[in-house]
């Protein structure tokens, strides 16, 4: 549906050159909610303008349909644009106009007959639950409602790509929900790819499949939001991560096991030992009850449950835990691969 | 009470000068200043109709026409004048100058509001795909309403202070009966009338002005 291929981008002002976009690549598949997530000056904005050829690359290519934009004339790029919905961190709405006539814009545009704009347009603001806010001015709105005229008029044209730039960084948690709940809608009843841009983990957890993060310009790591969440890698995925998940436990917690251990060891017998590991398990091994077969199974390692954390993704449990192992050699080595057996990665903590 | 040279007719007849006076070269130049304003901002660096060549030729002849006295462009066009109206005196001939003096005026009030609309607004309507024409006629300018006409009134009382001086051409007008009348024939009565018509008229302008751009900007 979105393809950039080796897409460079590089700003020139008064003989200073910032390169914005560096190297990147990225697919967006038709009914993806895709997220781009990085932090302030990453350049995600930039990346989103591309789609709709708001900014052009300074090299490589975007395709849109696989159709490369770098080939349409002007006037191909404008009905490229009527099928691209776009949605504003600032909503950008004509203060002088109604919230009727807001929404109507994108159909007068193109000439649509008077009676087919009523009746648009009176159906989508039904649809984004302000039926009864038409006559009314966006300074008479709240953020969340403004948002939501916003959308509406992103839908008027009936595009089958919508693009939200930080659509919900100007609004507090709860609407930032119900904004989400209705992209989320607009996804699944008109099936229409969504690509959106945040600097929120929160957000991405909330709705995106798949996700891509970036930072100085460049696509650090992109995959399901599953595997991101599940394994992130880069050090930036892991803070985006730890905004949303907690996966291990909080410092004053670290210190008190670490006197415990020490003490405990003193007391051990000759062939005992305590290791600490850090559990995490996807999908349904999260469900499975592992840590009760452990329990059961293994009963000359004793077991203790340190910190545990689940969080559920795109419906799937992500779970995290911190388990202490006490036994001889032998049988927390056979623990531990039963665990990994059953598809459970797991870490040694060192102290 | 106050022994004056002049007429009740002849007051009548200067306020009609200058309404016909101010009137006209409003609305001519308003005609040629607002599209004047609109290219400026549309060819402007980064506009919608970007184009250096036009900018930067257009840019400098508003303010080198805009850095003349009006009195000193008053008498330079006279020649202008009389080819344009087939004569160089009276109320017609002010309004050459009067026009002229306040259209790149009002261009350069009209680029200022327009730049006022927010970046964001110009964003969402490339992002419809919005041609250049439907950019001004659907975003800018509505936008801008409230704003232009604020704009509109300053110029207009501006023209009102010019206008005074159009009895160089033998314009007449209010502001003439003043300078002619009443300073130079020390009439004390004239000079005190004429000041109360301009306050009023100028009252009424900008009380009007400040109505209607209230009422575009709603609020
Ligand atoms: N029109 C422009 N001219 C010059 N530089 C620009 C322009 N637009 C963006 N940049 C630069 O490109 C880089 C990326 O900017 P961009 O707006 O894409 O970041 P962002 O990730 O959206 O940040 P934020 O979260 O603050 O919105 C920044 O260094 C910015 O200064
Ligand atoms: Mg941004």
């Amino acid at each position: 549906m979105i393809q950039m291929q080796d897409v460079y981008k590089v700003f020139e002002r008064k003989g200073v050159t910032n390169e914005a976009l560096k190297n990147i690549n990225l697919t967006v598949n038709k009914g993806d909610i895709f997220g781009v997530i990085g932090y302030s000056g990453a350049g995600k904005s930039t990346l989103i303008r591309l789609v709709n050829y708001l900014e052009r690359p300074t090299k490589g290519r975007v395709l849109v349909d696989g159709k490369p934009l770098d080939l349409f004339d002007t006037k191909q790029l404008r009905a490229m644009k009527k099928n691209i919905g776009m949605i504003f961190q600032h909503f950008n709405l004509l203060e002088s106009k109604t919230v009727f006539d807001n929404v109507a814009i994108p159909l007068v545009l193109t000439k649509t007959p008077k009676t087919d704009i009523q009746q648009r347009v009176t159906e989508l603001l039904e649809f984004v639950g302000l039926g009864d806010k038409a006559k009314s001015f966006p300074n008479e709105l709240s953020g969340g409602q403004k948002q939501r005229v916003g959308i509406a008029r992103a839908l008027a044209s009936n595009p089958s790509i919508l693009l939200c730039d930080e659509a919900t960084s100007a609004l507090d948690p709860q609407t930032t929900r119900s904004i989400l709940q209705l992209l989320k809608r607009i996804n699944e009843e008109y099936n229409i790819t969504i690509m959106i841009i945040t600097h929120e983990m929160s957000v991405i957890q909330e709705i995106c499949n798949r996700v891509a993060v970036m930072e100085k310009g460049e696509i650090i790591e992109q995959g399901t939001v599953l595997e991101v969440f599940g394994k992130p890698k880069h050090p930036t995925t892991k803070n985006f991560v730890r905004t949303v998940i907690q996966d291990s436990m909080q410092s004053n917690m670290k210190e008190l096991i670490q006197r415990q251990s020490a003490q405990q060891r003193h007391q051990l017998d000759a062939n005992q030992q305590i290791q600490i590991y850090k559990l995490e398990f996807v999908g349904e091994h999260a469900s499975e009850p592992i840590i009760h077969t452990l329990y059961r199974k293994y009963v000359n390692v004793q077991l203790n449950i340190l910190f545990a954390n689940m969080t559920e993704i795109q419906s799937t449990t992500l779970g995290h835990m911190v388990i202490q192992l006490k036994g001889n050699n032998e049988d927390i080595q056979e623990a531990v691969a039963f665990l990994e057996d059953k598809g459970v990665t797991i870490r040694e903590v060192k102290e | 009470m106050f022994s004056t040279s002049i007429t009740l007719n002849q007051f009548i007849v200067a306020i009609q000068e200058t309404l016909v006076m101010v009137g006209v070269s409003l609305l001519i130049g308003s005609l040629i200043g607002i599209p004047l304003g609109i290219l400026l901002v549309v060819t402007r660096p980064g506009g919608v109709l970007e184009s250096k060549l036009f900018y930067s030729v257009l840019n400098p002849i508003i303010n080198i026409v805009r850095s003349l006295p009006f009195i000193i462009l008053l008498v330079a066009i006279i020649p202008f004048t009389r080819m344009l109206v087939n004569t160089s005196i009276g109320t017609s001939a002010a309004i050459v100058p009067l026009t002229i003096y306040i259209a790149p005026y009002i261009g350069r009030l009209v680029e200022n509001s327009l730049l006022e609309v927010k970046e964001g607004i110009l964003e969402a309507a490339e992002s419809m795909g919005a041609t250049p024409f439907q950019v001004i006629r659907y975003f800018l300018l509505p936008e801008a309403l409230g704003s232009l006409i604020l704009t509109l009134t300053t110029a207009t009382i501006g023209l009102i202070g010019a206008t005074a001086m159009a009895g160089v051409v033998g314009g007449g007008g209010v502001g003439d009966l003043a300078i002619s009348f009443g300073y130079q024939r020390f009439d004390t009565f004239v000079i005190v009338v004429t000041c109360i018509i301009l306050v009023i008229i100028v009252q009424g302008v900008q009380s009007l002005g400040n109505y209607l751009a209230r009422k575009a900007r709603r609020n």
